[in-house]
Formats: structure tokens, C-alpha cells, sequence
């Protein structure tokens, strides 16, 4: 994953991926009247971002997104979804709904249900590209020549 | 658009030739493979079923679990098999050939019958999720407002996960200090 | 009745994954396969015949989609759980690597062995 695949493939992802990033923001938006919803379009998001991981490799994609910031943005993501909870107590019971109702089909309607999956969306999304990213980093501090056979017992404990 | 009962007989038939070859083949390529077939037909079995968001999300989910799984086995020994013990082996065909007798014998009392359901709940919350949230979509209702206590324990558990992942792989340890 | 039967065929292919085999990767693809079978079981119990998605759309009557839609409770409980599964897997992986930098083997046996 250093060096990158051929040429026609790191053009065609770089023309698609941004379609599949609106792609996935749509499916969380509309959550409430198309399916979808937060959980879906969190993993099509982070598929976004691991088709350019695999094109490109890892240094390019970290200049765009790099860790710290996924990091920080999925703490944000979990700690909006609790304050979106949070405000439930302001009639009495916690996670109670709130907001204005709206009208049915339409965008505004559902209450508090369109900041819970935006909130989801972004947590989901920025954990699961994290976690692949770091997975697809341990093959270069781990060179080859670190791994001890068990010849030696003494050198393990 | 009706169908019958021997599609889904046909579908889950091949997702089971799918999967034993997944676990019993003797290269670890070809057993990811089958692995990614048995979750694409497994989401077309979803959209038959009647329920597209979670059609969308195995989707993803079977790519993204191939590239996890090759990335942890690329570089490292790829080919064969070892051998397998045999004192499970036995003991796993008696597990097997006893749980397939009680299945089929006590089969009118474990399993409920197949396309007709009893929605004491469902019927509830199909009625409520317009009418009062006035949400057309009753899955993201129940998963968010009316179950939503239940989606704050499984964010935190996605949460650990990764987190676990990050002092798993990390540079430094305390050792080598 | 057959059809939860094949369920339940897959499960104990799973579970022949997990405890029979001795390459970790193994073991983690028999994990995936339980998976798939517990998901596919809840969401074949919510099944009705000739039943539409219960999502509503701008032309049908509320009473009949009461009538026809196919149990939503279900497919709520299984659509966080495949993500949770892939979560597992993601951590197994990372696992799996540092078990292989510090023996250099994925096989059990050779694992146990040396417990010192």
C-alpha cells in the first residue's frame, strides 16, 4: 500500500469518491424518510475515504484527513449524540422528543431525529476509517526481521 | 409479486454450500472468497425479505470486512492449513447429529410458522411512528425514539472497539522505555 | 419450518469453524458466520407473505399499511448489531497481527506450547 495502484484505477477513484461522500450524507439526512438512517450511510461515508486509502496509499489520504483530526471528530460525534439525549430533561424524562413535529414527508418533521443521525452518521463514519487506517499501518514498524522463533524461550517472557 | 417457498429454499441453500466452503478449504484466499459471495447473496436475501436499510448496510459492511481481513494476512504465511485435532472432530459430530434430532422433532414448539407473524408490538409501533412523530420511516423511529436507550449502549460499544484498536497497535510500549 | 432448519444448519457450520480449526483466521471467519446466521434468523422471523417494507410512502392509507407492512421490530434490533460485528472483527484483526509479530505463527498449537 505505499507506492499505489496503476494509473487508470487512481483516476476512476478520484472521480468517484466524492459522489460516494454525497452519496452517504444523503442517506443520513433523508434518514427519517427514505431508508437509511445513521448506521448506513456512517459505513458508506467511511467507504469513501478507505476506496482512496487503497488507490492512493497511506501518506496521500492523511495529508487530506489526517488522524488527530478523526480522532477529535469522532469524540464529537458521541458527545452530540448524548447532548442530543440531554435535552429531553428539560420537560422531565430523559431522551423525551421535543422539538417541533412538522408535517409528514416533508424535511423538517420526526423532531430530534434528523441531529441523531447526523450525530451517528459522523461517529460511525470517522471510527471505522480510523480503525482501518491503523490496521493498514502495522505492516511498516513491524519489519521482518522483529519476529523471534521460539528456538530462543528466554527472549518471549 | 409472489414467491414461493423454494426460492428461499435455493437462496439459503447456496449461502450454505457458500459458507462450508469458507471454512473448510485449504487456502485462506479462497476461503475469503467465498466469504465475500456468502454476504453479497445474503444481502440480496435481505432486499427479498423486505428490508432495504439493513440490504444497504450488509452491503458495506462484507466489503469492508474483506479489506480488514486481507490486510491482516498480507505479508504474513499465507497458504496452507494446518491440521485439525481429532478429539473435537468427534465431538463436534455429536453435537451436531443430537441438535438436528431435537430440531426436527421439537421443531412446532421452538421455530413459529414461517409468514405469519404475531406483531403484538410492531402493530403499535407501525400505528405510532406517523401518526405521532409523524416519521415515514418506522425502522430509524423505533431505532432512535422509541428504543433509543438501546443505541447509547451499542455507540459506546463501537466506541471501545476502536479505541481498543488504538492501544493495540501503538508504536511505543511501556517496555521499550 | 425447513427454512429455519438451513438456519440452523449454518449456525453449526460456524460453530465447526470455531471449534475445529486451528489457524486463527479460521476461527475469525467461523465467527462471521455465526453472525450471519443469528442476523438472517431474527430477520426471517419478522417475515409476512406478500408483505411490503415498512416504510410509508406518500399513496398508501395508514390502516392498510397496518395491515400489510412486515414486522419492523426485528430489522431495528439486527441493524446495529452488523455494525458491532464489524467493530469485533477489527479489533480480532489487530489482534491477530500482534499475536503474529511476537510468535510468528498463526497456528494454536504452536502457541500454546510455549506458554513458559
Amino acid at each position: 500500500m505505499n507506492k499505489g495502484m496503476s494509473e487508470i484505477v487512481k483516476t476512476i477513484c478520484r472521480i468517484v469518491s466524492p459522489f460516494i461522500l454525497i452519496f452517504g450524507i444523503s442517506i443520513v439526512i433523508y434518514g427519517h424518510l427514505t431508508p437509511g438512517g445513521g448506521f448506513p450511510g456512517g459505513v458508506v461515508i467511511a467507504s469513501a475515504f478507505v476506496i482512496n486509502l487503497l488507490a492512493y496509499g497511506r501518506e496521500k489520504v492523511l495529508l487530506k484527513l489526517s488522524l488527530n483530526k478523526s480522532d477529535i471528530l469522532h469524540d464529537i460525534g458521541a458527545i452530540l449524540f448524548l447532548l442530543v439525549a440531554l435535552t429531553g430533561f428539560i420537560e422531565g424524562i430523559f431522551f423525551l422528543n421535543i422539538f417541533d413535529k412538522g408535517k409528514l414527508f416533508s424535511l423538517w418533521s420526526g423532531g430530534n431525529l434528523i441531529f441523531s443521525n447526523i450525530a451517528i452518521g459522523l461517529k460511525v463514519g470517522t471510527s471505522l476509517f480510523l480503525g482501518i487506517t491503523l490496521l493498514s499501518m502495522a505492516r511498516i514498524f513491524y519489519k521482518k526481521d522483529k519476529i523471534e522463533y521460539f528456538e530462543k524461550e528466554e527472549d518471549i517472557k | 409479486m409472489v414467491i414461493n417457498l423454494g426460492f428461499h429454499i435455493f437462496l439459503l441453500s447456496l449461502m450454505c454450500i457458500g459458507s462450508i466452503i469458507a471454512v473448510a478449504s485449504r487456502k485462506l484466499i479462497s476461503s475469503l472468497v467465498s466469504l465475500g459471495t456468502v454476504g453479497m447473496l445474503l444481502s440480496i436475501y435481505f432486499l427479498i425479505l423486505g428490508a432495504p436499510d439493513i440490504a444497504i448496510t450488509q452491503l458495506v459492511v462484507e466489503i469492508l470486512t474483506l479489506i480488514i481481513l486481507l490486510s491482516a494476512i498480507t505479508g504474513r504465511d499465507v497458504t496452507a492449513d494446518m491440521s485439525s485435532s481429532k478429539l473435537y472432530r468427534f465431538l463436534f459430530i455429536i453435537i451436531f447429529i443430537v441438535s438436528l434430532i431435537t430440531f426436527f422433532t421439537y421443531s412446532n414448539f421452538i421455530f413459529p410458522e414461517f409468514g405469519k407473524p404475531d406483531m403484538h408490538v410492531g402493530k403499535e409501533y407501525l400505528y405510532l411512528a406517523p401518526e405521532k412523530l409523524k416519521a415515514a420511516n418506522a425502522v430509524t423511529a423505533i431505532v432512535l425514539d422509541f428504543r433509543g436507550y438501546d443505541t447509547i449502549g451499542e455507540a459506546t460499544v463501537i466506541f471501545t472497539a476502536i479505541i481498543g484498536v488504538m492501544v493495540l497497535l501503538r508504536k511505543k510500549g511501556k517496555k521499550d522505555e | 419450518m425447513i427454512i429455519y432448519i438451513i438456519i440452523s444448519i449454518m449456525f453449526l457450520i460456524g460453530i465447526y469453524g470455531m471449534m475445529v480449526k486451528k489457524n486463527i483466521i479460521k476461527i475469525i471467519i467461523g465467527m462471521n458466520i455465526i453472525g450471519y446466521a443469528v442476523n438472517l434468523f431474527f430477520v426471517v422471523l419478522g417475515y409476512r407473505n406478500e408483505g411490503i417494507q415498512p416504510i410509508l410512502v406518500p399513496g398508501i392509507d395508514i390502516k392498510e399499511f397496518v395491515e400489510k407492512a412486515v414486522n419492523p421490530l426485528p430489522q431495528a434490533l439486527v441493524l446495529t448489531s452488523i455494525v458491532i460485528d464489524l467493530s469485533t472483527i477489527c479489533f480480532l484483526a489487530a489482534l491477530s497481527i500482534r499475536i503474529y509479530e511476537k510468535y510468528g505463527t498463526f497456528d494454536l498449537e504452536k502457541i500454546r506450547r510455549l506458554k513458559g
